[in-house]
């Protein structure tokens, strides 16, 4: 069984550090540049890797992301493309724990069964499915842990106690708090209202607690990872990609140079 | 970490698939077990679709984010205390009558059922309502819900407008502030709806992302009311999205139905052979069919948009050629790449151009409840002249997909034997389109 998100957050609490979370859509803005991205992530001091499943109707997405699908699209960027893109990573690293994150359809169409046999075998250790909650998960979840991947699911500030207890319940590896109400890529961020609900959720459950939604410089992630076990940076990576997209040199050198910043912040 | 939340996800698995409805048992929420091809349709309790979660089969449920689910639960919650209210009943059925102008009459058209020589046709006048379409029945329901949840927000989105058109409508009856995301491509295609919103107070916001028509609009309402729960409600115009929204606008738009039945057994003594709808999202068929589920002997016809042919691959005739998938918040029959990448459909008719549709058709389909058939553009053109020059009702081209199908359906069965066909809406909103392809430009 993969334990890599296991021994990160390990890791992590025994060095007194916060992890820090890239997101990226795989195959944004070509198929070539993800896995060298991903590597260059590691590098700057990225902990977990996020890599996003390119999919049409990104409902819970802002613009930002919404146009990272639809680069990815442009090239086809399939289910299978990014179990060879998490294949090729593997060769030469074993120990970053890869989280794939997306839509349910994109997976449905690929099959539970399929996707969750090619995911293992590749060396992926979580999966996030936006739109499926805990409620409609059942099968999902089945299948996912007779490969020992790891259901990641989203909490959210309208989240009730109720509800908490029960994705606390189905969860495993860590649980994604989303920081504010909306879309990502928006941009207000309530610091001490993070706090309260993370140790809040906190009193239900074990699993680390990331924060994701509207972390976009060192500030922010040392603001928020000081009140959780994470943080998780997405639109922020993918408008440099946005802004550069003809020039891989200087989108790894940007998104290079912004985790790094963010690591030395979180770590000082 | 994940073996250690395994036992408890296996055995709640096979409980929730197997048992979930204890009435239907034999209609599963299982992706691996779900063929109804052989279901004794005499053994259904129709009252109970959906089941307590919304799922139809394994079509409908809840397959949203969890920054929505709150916003969900309150919804369903507040429909739930006030659909057995009494007085939210009583101001539906006044603005129903009042101010829609129900019941819709139950037209025979003798000289169109003469001249194709088979069946008596029956058009549900749905045409006739406020607005010009069957979309107020569930707006009027919608806008009053929202108004008991002191929400003072509505949103919607729209394809050929006439949702859009009747949210603003009802939003401006109830003094409700209200926004419209439509398509880019809708936007210019439909430009008489979109001034029509705007004399009614809304505010029309193109939608620029993904292909710019229906779903993107959708998409783009959904990541609204995600920003603005607080003090939104989102008025969706057809039977999907996330439970409850698939079951509460099919009651709204049951009406269509319990009115038909009465009048057919008032005009004819009988229930009728057949009903007829046009399907894109499938609110109007939805709204017919209810009322006569139970009735096994009427026999049901999902008429989808063929476009330019199903060979060509432009249409957008879901239940006849796509599968299962998940988008907008429920798991329906789905137009989607093999990679599960959503396809955008193609029809001549705006309000029908929709990549999924309704969970509860998908089950319709699947028990073999009703059948799905499909008619093209140039077909459903012959249907709206017909219309036209027959009985001089201008029909819209939603509709006029439905009237095709008749015109084929007929002539197959015996003069005392009844079709009742939904005439969704009128085609004024069309004129523009078919004049165009006379080469007259209005």
């Amino acid at each position: 069984m993969s334990n890599r998100l296991k021994d990160c957050f390990a890791q992590l609490e025994k060095d007194g550090k916060k992890a820090l979370i890239p997101f990226v859509t795989a195959g944004d803005s070509n198929k070539s540049i993800t896995v060298p991205l991903m590597h260059r992530m590691v590098e700057s001091g990225a902990d977990i890797i996020e890599l996003g499943i390119p999919f049409s109707d990104p409902m819970a997405d802002g613009p930002t992301i919404q146009l990272a699908c639809e680069r990815a699209l442009v090239h086809h960027t399939s289910v299978s493309d990014v179990i060879e893109m998490v294949k090729e990573f593997r060769q030469s690293n074993d120990e970053t724990p890869i989280v794939l994150m997306g839509y349910l359809n994109p997976v449905e169409a690929f099959g539970y069964e399929n996707f969750a046999k090619s995911a293992a075998e590749v060396g992926i250790d979580g999966l996030l499915t936006v739109d499926l909650p805990p409620e409609e998960s059942d099968q999902m979840a089945g299948i996912l842990a007779k490969y020992d991947i790891d259901p990641i699911f989203l909490l959210s500030p309208t989240t009730t106690p109720e509800r908490i207890q029960r994705i606390v319940n189905a969860g495993s590896g860590y649980l994604y708090y989303v920081s504010l109400k909306g879309v990502t890529g928006s941009s207000i961020l309530n610091v001490e209202e993070v706090s309260e609900k993370v140790a809040a959720i906190k009193t239900y459950t074990t699993l680390p607690v990331g924060v994701g939604f509207g972390i976009k410089d060192a500030e922010s992630a040392t603001a928020i990872s000081a009140v959780s076990d994470g943080v998780i940076v997405g639109s922020a990576i993918v408008k440099i990609i946005e802004n550069n997209v003809d020039d891989a040199d200087t989108i790894l050198e940007q998104i290079g140079a912004l985790l790094k910043s963010m690591r030395i912040a979180m770590d000082a | 970490m994940s073996n250690v939340a395994n036992p408890n996800l296996d055995n709640s698995t096979e409980e929730s698939a197997v048992n979930n409805n204890s009435s239907n048992s034999e209609i599963k929420n299982d992706l691996m077990d779900h063929d109804l091809s052989n279901l004794d349709l005499s053994k259904v309790d129709w009252s109970k679709l959906p089941d307590e979660n919304g799922h139809f089969g394994i079509y409908g449920g809840r397959f949203a984010s969890e920054t929505l689910i709150e916003a969900i639960q309150e919804l369903d919650d507040a429909y739930k205390t006030l659909q057995s209210d009494p007085t939210f009943q009583e101001a539906i059925d006044n603005d129903l009558r009042h101010y829609v102008g129900r019941p819709s009459p139950l037209y025979h058209a003798e000289r169109w059922s003469k001249e194709l020589g088979g069946a008596q046709i029956y058009l549900k006048r749905e045409d006739l309502n406020h607005t010009g379409a069957h979309k107020i029945n569930n707006t009027i329901g919608q806008a009053l819900l929202a108004k008991h949840m002191g929400k003072p927000r509505i949103i919607a989105e729209t394809g050929a407008g006439q949702h859009g058109v009747a949210s603003a409508t009802i939003a401006a009856r109830l003094g409700l502030e209200c926004v419209v995301y439509m398509g880019e491509k809708d936007v210019e295609r439909q430009k008489q709806n979109v001034y029509r919103m705007k004399l009614l107070g809304a505010e029309v916001r193109p939608v620029s992302s993904g292909s710019k028509t229906l779903k993107d609009a959708l998409n783009e309402a959904m990541r609204d009311w995600v920003t603005n729960v607080d003090n939104t409600f989102y008025c969706i115009g057809t039977v999907a999205g996330p439970h409850p929204y698939p079951m509460m606008v099919r009651n709204f738009q049951a009406i269509i139905g319990r009115e038909a039945k009465q009048q057919c057994l008032e005009q004819t003594g009988r229930l009728p052979d057949a009903l007829v709808a046009c399907v894109g999202g499938g609110s109007n068929a939805i709204g017919l069919f209810h009322e006569f589920l139970p009735d096994l002997d009427v026999k049901i016809y999902s008429v989808e948009p063929g476009g330019m042919g199903i060979e060509t691959g432009e249409h957008a005739a879901t239940l006849c050629t796509a599968k299962p998938g998940v988008l907008h918040g429920n798991r329906m029959y789905l137009m989607a790449d093999d990679n599960g990448q959503v396809i955008e459909p193609y029809s001549i008719s705006a309000g029908l151009d929709y990549p999924g549709v309704g969970p509860e058709h998908c089950l319709l389909i699947d028990m073999k409840r009703a059948k799905a058939v499909s008619v093209t553009d140039k077909e459903s053109l012959q249907g709206f002249h017909d219309l036209c020059r027959i009985e001089g009702i201008i029909p819209a081209l939603e509709s006029a997909h439905a009237l095709a199908y008749v015109k084929k359906l007929a002539p197959t069965m015996s003069k005392d034997q009844t079709i009742i066909v939904n005439l969704s809406g009128r085609g004024d909103k069309d004129l523009n389109t078919v004049a165009a392809l006379e080469g007259i430009s209005i």
